[in-house]
């Protein structure tokens, strides 16, 4: 049916355009700082760790335009739904790109020692990451709450993979005290990216909330439940 | 059977029932309204398949549904979809309309008020507040004592004083009008005669209150004592409000229903409405997307 306020889709579509530049950029950031770490290249370090703005400026942009949703149209149902899940999105996404600049700050440190191994696990948590991140604004962009169940089965592999490489590192910083100093930065940079996955998991779960109207925050996993 | 229902005429026989043929076609809504509120306890109001007409002209269509009491039921749907028409078979206001018939059964406390009930007591029970406001042309006072006076409900001049100031604190008006009750009615703000006529229905002590568009003339300010009014009255009537205004039904409702072509589509609490109905017909409705 044809909307009766054509006006409103408009600027609900320019809302979800805003947001999803903003999902690109943050995702960028994410892919940009593992390489960072993983090539121990300074001057990208340096670009992911002064790069912030334009996510910022999202950040406030994508809020103004929900409060000016909220006030000049009181929109109901799946337009109240659409609003608010974006206000929260944009949250989670500020807090991607600011989790990226945490990562930028520990490369830089780590990149000032020797390297304490061959990275393997943190950039799998990095592609893992990454791909939640992708997979929760395509869902949101296609309105799939399939995707979306997806990216929540999939943060449990992320959680796995930060305690083992809390557990690897574990064992070089008791075999050799130099280490301790890299080692937590890259302890911390698990920490950010598994952070990074908890904010995927709460834009799917928006997602679900802004198609079916269920909220399925702070359910057991599906494996606990059985 | 539907057919079988007994048909009331209410003034005069149609002998023709074409009834069908105007209204464009439902097929794909659900037979009965979608709804997830389970009753507990003896709804206040109940319709049963209630049918209604305007002559050949169906205005309401196997309407079912149960009201609790206390709580504020809204009523909503665009114009036309027969949201006043159902407000106003349950006090029988149709049953002046030349050509105007019902069919099914409407209960009130699970008496059907269509079988042998006296319409005057059916109205003293079921209160009405219409869209323009219909102060009589008499004193502030006189208004609220009117229904008092020719029902013979007080016995003294002391004790019919007592029930108009008691009504107009009621209706949050007292405070506005005690120094002058015994001006002119007509002297009052348009939201200040709103309030008067909201008195003047709770005067007669009934169970439940109706309204139709009752803040719709007001300015926003009158609006909002309105609705805090209808928020307050609540603990001690039951009040169906009829109105266009989505957001005020969001704001004043413990349930809503929502009509479109004299069927009930959808009702349920007014939270699970607004923010995630059932039927696409409500979502399309309450988000503006009726073209």
């Amino acid at each position: 049916m044809d909307r009766v306020v054509p006006h409103f889709q408009e600027e609900l579509e320019a809302l979800q355009s805003r947001l999803l530049e903003m999902g690109g950029l943050a995702e960028e950031r994410v892919r940009a700082c593992i390489e960072a770490l993983e090539s121990r290249d300074v001057s990208l370090v340096a670009q992911v760790m002064g790069g912030d703005e334009p996510i910022n400026q999202l950040h406030i942009e994508v809020d103004n335009r929900c409060f000016r949703l909220l006030a000049l149209y009181q929109p109901m149902a799946t337009d109240l739904r659409a609003i608010v899940s974006a206000v929260k999105i944009n949250t989670d996404l500020e807090r991607v790109g600011d989790l990226a600049v945490n990562i930028a700050e520990a490369a830089q440190r780590y990149t000032a020692h020797p390297p304490v191994k061959k990275l393997i696990d943190i950039p799998t948590m990095g592609t893992i990451a990454q791909t939640m991140l992708r997979d929760a604004l395509d869902a949101y962009v296609r309105r799939d709450t399939a995707l979306a169940h997806a990216v929540l089965n999939a943060d449990d592999e992320l959680d796995a993979l930060k305690t083992q490489v809390f557990r690897d590192l574990l064992t070089y910083m008791i075999k050799d005290p130099a280490t301790v100093e890299p080692a937590l930065d890259l302890i911390l940079i698990s920490r950010h990216l598994e952070r990074i996955g908890d904010h995927a998991t709460n834009i799917a779960e928006d997602v679900i909330f802004m198609v079916s109207a269920q909220d399925v925050r702070h359910h057991p996993p599906a494996h606990e439940r059985a | 059977m539907r057919n079988s229902r007994p048909v009331r005429w209410l003034h005069g026989p149609d002998p023709v029932t074409t009834a069908d043929r105007a209204l464009p076609s439902l097929a794909g809504l659900a037979a009965r309204p979608h709804s997830t509120v389970e009753q507990s306890g003896a709804p206040k109001i109940e319709s049963i398949g209630l049918n209604f007409y305007y002559g050949h002209t169906q205005a309401l269509r196997d309407i079912s549904v149960k009201l609790t009491p206390n709580v504020v039921t809204a009523f909503i749907g665009p114009s036309g979809c027969g949201k006043s028409t159902f407000l106003r078979t349950l006090n029988r206001m149709n049953d002046i309309i030349p050509g105007a018939r019902v069919q099914g059964q409407v209960l009130i406390d699970g008496v059907d008020i269509y079988q042998g009930v006296d319409v005057v007591q059916l109205r003293r029970r079921v209160g009405m507040v219409f869209q323009k406001s219909n102060p009589f042309p008499k004193s502030i006072f006189e208004n609220v004592a009117y229904g008092l006076r020719i029902n013979k409900m007080t016995s003294s001049a002391s004790e019919l004083a007592g029930r108009v100031e008691e009504s107009l604190k009621q209706a949050a008006l007292w405070t506005e009008v005690k120094d002058r009750l015994h001006s002119s009615a007509l002297a009052l703000s348009g939201g200040q005669q709103q309030r008067l006529c909201i008195a003047r229905a709770l005067a007669v002590r009934p169970d439940i209150l109706l309204m139709d568009e009752p803040a719709s003339a007001l300015d926003p300010i009158a609006t909002q004592r309105i609705e805090e009014l209808v928020y307050d009255l609540k603990k001690d009537y039951t009040i169906v409000i009829v109105t266009h205004n989505m957001q005020q039904a969001a704001r004043v409702s413990d349930y809503t229903a929502f009509f479109w072509l004299g069927k009930l589509v959808e009702f349920d609490r007014t939270e699970k409405l607004f923010t995630a109905p059932a039927e696409q017909l409500t979502e399309d409705y309450v988000t503006g997307r009726f073209g």
